[in-house]
């Protein structure tokens, strides 16, 4: 009898620790797996899915990667920054509208802006592209297609997330600024801004990593350009060559860092004010 | 400094009347309703002047346009010769304690001081920065973020930094409200040290009476967007002229009376059978009905029969209906034979006992204590928690 309650208390007491574990092993075991195939030596071999042996050529020879990976990846990362960019100003722009002024449509288009989220993205990829051909881009598809496509649905994320922070933000704090003799554009660029700040660099990073992931919208309106996922996906018909590892692995190792960073830079500052 | 001006539209002429923030006609109209009508007001410089009345009395929208942050629907504000009615917020030489202090969270104590300066071009803020830190003592605190301090500290910080760039008037939002009572007695004593000390006009909106009386120079009781009674702390609470501030500053025992008419420098009331007289100056209302008013401190009690010390118009035929003992007062409620009840404080100086529920009681007063107000007031007005 002890023994099953023993066997019981031990299990209650480990039993989330095990499944917490056993989540993050379920989450991190792919990302390991990227991590150790871009090591991989696959030369001798046609089966690219499996380990042969050490190598750090992949990392160390760019040069060597396989044809149009390395253009895919310039163009993936060139289309985020210029995403990002504009999807970013133009969404903050929204949100302060939204947040700030009282307007004819207000709240309808604060439900309009959820639709893009709520949408599967094969129905935003073709209605777009159906755009595009009616209005005759049809054979101009390429870099300008995928930007505007990109940035359609990234606006989305971008407003929720900064009106997220501005609805916060005490209105106050602006009426003090003014009152402490800055005008309306110091208040902003004192004030406003830096408050509103971490939810505009979430909501760039936010809007980084979806522009540079997106397959099916960017598929259907890309043309004869090819980004990095597109690049994955086709090279994957006959066997993912390992640099695209590299480049996974280099993806997440920067976002590691991102979030790392952030995090000290946070503690640090909480220890230098608890001094 | 104290004086307070005999009129509210035009102060005597004085050296730095140059300075004085003169209110004319200011009006605030919203939508729905009118919060300030038509306010006339004069706060002269260096004055610690009040603002008091009840919630929604309009007293913080007056304060919001004399800051600029609320445009007035018609009248002027001036600072001394310069009209500021439309000026910009950061064109006033006016800075404001907002009521939740509004300390920019991503600046340290230091910066949140010195933001007023700083925008104003000031190159070496640092001195100035110290000095008012000392000033409201958190020297040590120079580098915490405002959300690593206690209420007390945070007020005390927006206090600074709105006094270091020395503006003309300094205007306080219920700057205290946020503080227990403890720490808000001590702010208080604090704020008027402070105002002394710098010689700046302070503009303080309260709700609190006694925090209006325990610091102003000149309080104004607004009720209804209007100024119902303005003047020194203590000419407001011995002399009030509406029911309203009768009952808003303190409390007050208001007895419905027939004014038979003055004689000589007394007006004659006839109360229930008996006749009192106020002092013409104190009698508010000069014939038909009125309000007899007596501060329940002013009235003496005696058990029915027994002498009462110092005399004056006697009411007898009373009975104690409740006694509450407060240290260092006894509270009695006294019920009269026309069944109003009389709040009566007797002071506790030992030299008798309480009297009990039942006791038959005679009540009187100094007749230069009461004062006499219109009847078509209601005698309710200003009851706190009505």
């Amino acid at each position: 009898m002890s023994t099953v309650r023993t066997a019981r208390r031990w299990l209650g007491d480990h039993l989330v620790l095990g499944l917490g574990i056993l989540v993050l092993v379920y989450t991190f075991v792919p990302i390991a797996v990227v991590v150790l195939m871009s090591f991989n030596d696959s030369s001798k071999s046609r089966n690219v899915y499996k380990f042969q042996k050490f190598t750090l050529d992949h990392w160390l020879h760019p040069g060597g990667w396989a044809d149009g990976m390395g253009d895919s990846v310039i163009l993936s990362l060139e289309i985020a920054a210029a995403a990002t960019l504009v999807a970013t100003v133009l969404g903050t722009l929204a949100a302060f509208a939204l947040v700030r002024h009282r307007f004819a449509g207000r709240s309808a288009a604060n439900v309009i802006i959820f639709l893009p989220m709520a949408s599967p993205e094969i129905v935003m990829g073709s209605s777009l592209l159906s755009l595009f051909v009616a209005s005759g881009f049809g054979g101009q598809l390429g870099f300008w297609t995928i930007l505007i496509a990109h940035v359609m649905f990234c606006l989305s994320f971008v407003i929720v997330t900064v009106k997220a922070r501005l609805s916060g933000l005490n209105d106050n704090l602006e009426q003090a600024a003014m009152d402490l003799y800055a005008t309306e554009a110091q208040t902003f660029w004192r004030v406003t801004l830096p408050l509103v700040l971490p939810g505009i660099v979430g909501a760039a990073l936010l809007s980084f990593s979806l522009s540079f992931d997106d397959f099916i919208i960017t598929n259907l309106n890309a043309g004869q350009s090819v980004t990095f996922p597109m690049f994955v996906y086709g090279a994957n018909q006959r066997g993912v060559p390992m640099e695209v590892n590299v480049i996974g692995t280099a993806m997440f190792v920067i976002s590691i860092l991102v979030v790392l960073g952030n995090e000290l830079n946070r503690r640090r500052q909480e220890k230098a004010l608890t001094l | 400094m104290s004086n307070a001006p005999e009129s509210t539209v035009s102060a005597p002429p004085r050296a730095e009347a140059a300075h004085d923030l003169r209110l004319q006609g200011l009006t605030k109209e919203y939508a729905t309703f009118t919060a300030v009508k038509a306010l006339d007001l004069v706060v002269p410089q260096g004055q610690f002047f009040a603002l008091l009345g009840p919630s929604g009395c309009g007293k913080t929208t007056t304060l919001r346009m004399v800051a600029g942050l609320e445009t007035p629907t018609s009248g002027s504000i001036h600072l001394g010769d310069s009209d500021i009615t439309y000026e910009k917020p950061y064109k006033r030489p006016v800075n404001t304690v907002f009521q939740n202090y509004a300390l920019f969270p991503h600046l340290d104590i230091a910066k949140n001081v010195a933001f007023g300066l700083e925008r104003r071009g000031v190159k070496n803020t640092k001195q100035q920065v110290a000095e008012m830190l000392e000033l409201v003592e958190l020297t040590s605190q120079a580098h915490k973020k405002p959300a690593q301090m206690s209420g007390g500290q945070q007020q005390r910080v927006a206090l600074a930094r709105a006094l270091i760039n020395q503006p003309e008037v300094l205007l306080l939002d219920e700057p205290l409200g946020a503080l227990d009572l403890k720490l808000r007695r001590g702010m208080q004593l604090e704020l008027k040290r402070i105002q002394t000390e710098v010689g700046l006009t302070f503009v303080h909106v309260t709700h609190d009476q006694e925090e209006a009386m325990t610091m102003a120079d000149t309080i104004a009781v607004m009720n209804g967007g209007v100024i119902e009674q303005m003047g020194a702390p203590t000419e407001l609470y011995e002399n009030p002229r509406t029911t309203f501030v009768a009952n808003f500053l303190g409390q007050s025992n208001l007895i419905a009376g027939d004014i038979e008419g003055r004689d000589g420098d007394q007006v004659k009331v006839r109360v229930q059978g008996a006749v009192a007289s106020v002092p013409a100056d104190r009698a508010h209302a000069e014939s038909g009905q009125g309000w007899l008013g007596i501060r329940p401190e002013k009235v003496l009690i005696a058990e029915t029969g027994h002498p009462i010390d110092a005399p004056g118009d006697v009411i007898t035929g009373g009975f104690v209906t409740d006694v509450s003992f407060v240290g260092v007062s006894t509270q009695y409620q006294v019920r009269m034979p026309w069944g109003q009840e009389l709040m009566v404080f007797e002071q506790n100086t030992g030299a008798r006992g309480m009297l009990p529920v039942g006791t038959k009681v005679d009540v009187s007063w100094r007749p230069e204590f009461a004062f006499l107000l219109d009847a078509s007031q209601d005698a309710m007005a200003g009851i706190e928690g009505d």
